[in-house]
This record gives C-alpha cells, sequence and structure tokens, in this order.
C-alpha cells in the first residue's frame, strides 16, 4: 500500500502502516498528531528525542521536514544522523539508537529488516532516477545517453560498487551502451563536484543531485532512466525509544506535504 | 630502562599496532589467493608504487632547494614562506584536490591555457597522480631536510667559503652529503606518505583502472561492496610498504643510527 496525491489515500494509507507497526499501542495518538502536523495546525504533544537515520540525499527535504514537525511540537526534539545507507544500516545493526531509518535503497533497508530491527514493514516514500548532469551551457554538446560512449568526451560515471555506479552500469547495459568514462567516481556527490568545477563534460548522477546543484549544473532526463528506478524504503525500528514520534515523522514524510517537499527536492512520488 | 619513559613507549607502540593486527585476524586468509590475483590489484600496486617514486623524485627536485632557502638563505619572510611551503599538511587532502583543480583543470587559471592551447588537460591522468602525490607529501620531505640543515654543522660550510669553493660547490661537495641521512629519511617519509594518498588523488585525478586508480582508491571503493577484499588489499599495501622501508633503511640509513624510518 503506497501514498498517492489523494487525500482519502493517504488516511487509508496511513491506518495501514500504523496498524502493521509494532508501535500499534499508540498509533491512534500518533495518528492524530501527525494529521495535526501535516496540517500545520501546531499545537502538537510529542515530547522527547527523535532520532532519524536517513540516505544523505535526503539530508534538505529531512532537515526541513523535521524543523516543521519540532515547531509543531515544541517539546519534541529531533537529531539526524545523515550518512551513506550502507553505513547507516551498519550502525542500525551493530545497536546504534535510532527511531527511524530511511534508506536509498532497498538492499540496505533489507541489511535491517534480515536482522528483524524493523518495527513495521519498510514502505517506499520516494523514488529517484538518474539524470545526466552538465556544467552551465553545456560545452560538451550532451545530449543524451548515448554521449557516455563517446571517448572524445570527458564523462564522469560513478564507480560500479556504490549504488549510483551500479544504476549507471544497469542503463548502459538496457541501451546497449558501452561507457567511455574517464573516472569512476567514489560516490555521487564527487562526481557531480567535477561537474560543477567543470572538469567534466557529463556526468550521471540523480535528479535530486542536480535539483540540489541549483545553478551550478543543468540537468538532462534521459528515457533509459526508468530501467534503474531507486526506491528508498522507511520504516520505523524496534529499538525506537519515542516510537509515536517515529510513527509521526513517517506519516509526514508520507503525506501530501512531505511528498511535495520530496518533488520539490527533484525526487518523485512512488510509481505504484 | 625508566619506567616513565617505557610504560607511555609500550602503550604508544600497542596503539600502533593493534590496528594493524585488527586487520591480519581478520583477513579473509583462506580465499586470499583469488582476491590477489585479481588483474586490478597488480595494476593499481604497479600504479601506486610508480607514481609515489616519482613523486618522491619531483619532490627531491623541488624540496631539498626550498629547505635550503629557509635554512640558509638571508631572504626576508621566511617564516611566511615556511608556513606557505606547509600549507598542505594542514588542508584537508580533499580540498587540495579542489585547489588543484582550481589552478590546472581545464577551467583552471594555468590549466585553462593548456587546455586551449594545446588540447592538454591534466586532470583524469597518470600525471595528475603524480601532481597530487608531490603537492601532499613534498612538506614532509622539505621540514624533514630543513631540520636536517639546521642541526648540521655550518662551519664546514664556512671553511669551504674560505678554501674558495662558491655556494653552489659548498652545497653539492659539503653540505648535501652532510644532510644526506636527513634528506634520504625526508624522502622515505614523502614516499610513504605519496603511497598512501587518497583525498586529493581521487578529486584532481579521478578513478580509472589502470591509469588513476592507487591502491588506497582500491580499497576505498572495495569497503563499498567487499570489506573482506579490502582488507586484502589493505594488508598487500602495508606490507609492500613496510619491506620497501625496512630494505631502504639498510641500504641508504646504515646501522649509524640515523634518525627516522
Amino acid at each position: 500500500m503506497r501514498l498517492r496525491a489523494l487525500p482519502v489515500l493517504a488516511v487509508a494509507g496511513l491506518l495501514t502502516l500504523t496498524a502493521c507497526g509494532g508501535s500499534s499501542s499508540s498509533s491512534d495518538a500518533a495518528s492524530s498528531t501527525s494529521a495535526a502536523a501535516s496540517s500545520s495546525a501546531g499545537g502538537g504533544d510529542l515530547t522527547g528525542t527523535l532520532t532519524v537515520f536517513a540516505a544523505a540525499s535526503l539530508t534538505d527535504v529531512f532537515t526541513d521536514l523535521g524543523d516543521q514537525l519540532m515547531a509543531d511540537n515544541p517539546e519534541l526534539t529531533i537529531t539526524f544522523n545523515f550518512a551513506g545507507s550502507s553505513a547507516l544500516a551498519t550502525q542500525i545493526t551493530q545497536g546504534a539508537p535510532a527511531d527511524v531509518f530511511a534508506s536509498a535503497n532497498q538492499k540496505q533497508m533489507t541489511v535491517v529488516t534480515d536482522a528483524g530491527l524493523d518495527a513495521d514493514d519498510p514502505t517506499v516514500f520516494t523514488e529517484n532516477v538518474l539524470e545526466i548532469a552538465v556544467p552551465p551551457g553545456n560545452p560538451g554538446g550532451i545530449t543524451g545517453l548515448a554521449d557516455f560512449g563517446d571517448a572524445d568526451k570527458t564523462l564522469a560515471i560513478c564507480a560500479p560498487d556504490v549504488p549510483c555506479g551500479a544504476a549507471a552500469e544497469t542503463v548502459f547495459a538496457a541501451a546497449g551502451i558501452t561507457a567511455q568514462p574517464d573516472t569512476l567516481e567514489e560516490d555521487v556527490r564527487a562526481a557531480l563536484t567535477k561537474v560543477e568545477l567543470g572538469e567534466v563534460d557529463a556526468a550521471l548522477v540523480y535528479a535530486s543531485d542536480v535539483q540540489a546543484a541549483g545553478d551550478g549544473v543543468e540537468g538532462i532526463e534521459f528515457p533509459e532512466a526508468e530501467d534503474a528506478v531507486n526506491e528508498y524504503p522507511i520504516c520505523t525500528l524496534t529499538g525506537a525509544s519515542n516510537p509515536e514520534a517515529a510513527q509521526a515523522f513517517l506519516d509526514l514524510v508520507e503525506s501530501d506535504e512531505g511528498q511535495q517537499a520530496l518533488t520539490d527536492a527533484g525526487f518523485r512520488s512512488p510509481s505504484n | 630502562m625508566p619506567a616513565p619513559l617505557l610504560v607511555p613507549a609500550l602503550v604508544g607502540v600497542a596503539f600502533l599496532v593493534l590496528p594493524l593486527l585488527g586487520l591480519l585476524i581478520r583477513a579473509p586468509w583462506s580465499d586470499l589467493w583469488p582476491q590477489l590475483t585479481q588483474p586490478q590489484v597488480g595494476q593499481a600496486l604497479r600504479l601506486s608504487l610508480v607514481s609515489a617514486t616519482l613523486a618522491t623524485l619531483v619532490s627531491l627536485v623541488l624540496g631539498v632547494p626550498i629547505a635550503w632557502v629557509l635554512a640558509r638563505s638571508t631572504l626576508p619572510g621566511r617564516s611566511v614562506l615556511r608556513a606557505l611551503v606547509t600549507v598542505p599538511l594542514v588542508l584537508p587532502p580533499v580540498v587540495g584536490g579542489v585547489a588543484l583543480f582550481l589552478v590546472l583543470g581545464r577551467q583552471g587559471i594555468l590549466g585553462r591555457y593548456l587546455y586551449e592551447e594545446f588540447d592538454y588537460t591534466i586532470p583524469f591522468t597518470t600525471t595528475a597522480v603524480v601532481i597530487a602525490e608531490t603537492f601532499v607529501a613534498m612538506p614532509f620531505l622539505v621540514i624533514s631536510v630543513e631540520g636536517a640543515l639546521r642541526a648540521a654543522d655550518a662551519r664546514f660550510e664556512d671553511a669551504a667559503a674560505t678554501l674558495g669553493a662558491n655556494r653552489w660547490t659548498t652545497f653539492r661537495r659539503v653540505t648535501l652529503p652532510l644532510v644526506a641521512p636527513g634528506v634520504a629519511a625526508g624522502a622515505v617519509l614523502c614516499w610513504a606518505r605519496a603511497l598512501g594518498e587518497f583525498g586529493a588523488t581521487i578529486t584532481f585525478a579521478g578513478n580509472f583502472p589502470g591509469t588513476t586508480q592507487t591502491m588506497p582508491l582500491a580499497v576505498y571503493l572495495a569497503l563499498q561492496s567487499n570489506p573482506e577484499g579490502a582488507i586484502v588489499l589493505s594488508l598487500v599495501l602495508l606490507f609492500v610498504s613496510l619491506a620497501t622501508l625496512l630494505l631502504l633503511r639498510d641500504r641508504w640509513l646504515g646501522r649509524s643510527g640515523a634518525p627516522l624510518a
């Protein structure tokens, strides 16, 4: 069950989520609070500290959503741990205190669910697709994915060991292109930096990264990106010290408002 | 041996050696061979050794004269110069890599002319690896050699001068042999730092097997997908560098108890 923009479905989604959670005893309170939070009515009664572990790409959106939830619940403090999903999954399985985990891919969420640490079944709350990032003005004259097969162009893609590189391999394979990169970057930020400095003609990064870079880069969408859609799952954790607030945060992320914030940041709502 | 020295020395050794023991204990010895014989490992190791050695040679050619200027000349503003030269020591290497882009990249202050006039770009080449490693490692050599020059007895140079040697001859025939152990120690330190260099290299030179992927880069990327493979790669780098340092110590520094390495 995933959320759409329709409010009716959103409410149904909330009920489904809270019903399958380990925090179901407090689900009523949580849903009503989150309803208040997502309508920005204020005066929420959540207290204590909420710790959210989230993929680094969610930094801006989640920080804003967290500020909003804290504004609505003055007694609530939210602390974030933004890092690579694999590092976060390792920390959680090693016993790091976290209430919510939002992963940038299913693989790292599986690490957590295999350890039995998910309080409710993870749901996909957003998606990210690859996009071509070029320096402003597109000096290399890049038009589409096929340009990544041109050895004369200076090109950056992520190393196959990291998620954006694995996604790149998938789209190249699907498109039948033999990529001719000059560098295999250690993460998507490093690839983007080289575009921002104008040192490469193009890099393959995520749509959200292009959005986050603002005027520093231009984005080119390409149809083959649909072959490697990155799904972001989220769940509350069994070790949660603040399950009510955890559920409220999760609900806010999946609300129309949360989805709008994600869309504005270059993500897109789950397609099914 | 006095306890106030012995006890902290033992604690210090344990602190430095235990992480290495951790690598040895956790190493997947059973599939060591398949990991080692991957073609990328030999490639990365060769590139690391070649580029670190080239970086050390460049550092010797440029760094020893810098050390001489700092230790012997009466140039005004030497303390400012010393601070500037040691900036790469305190700069996070990734920032150093970005700084190199801003000067030598194809949009850089100097690199732009190379690109426009000769259609040549430095980033993403082995040359860029050597440049990045030299940038980060040379200050170690400069500081070592300057220290050796300051400790050397300047009266030998004065004596050479009174016997009619000019300053260049004095430097070649008197000063350099006098500080040779310091130069060797500085070169070893510089080489070791260049061999382990990661941040400036991956930023300025990028990462591509065969041209710019050195061992530290291979280790870091292996860590993302194959932690056991990363441990094996770290051990290879560790053993090769330890073996080189031990061999060089016997050859260059002799048994005279010269400093370092």
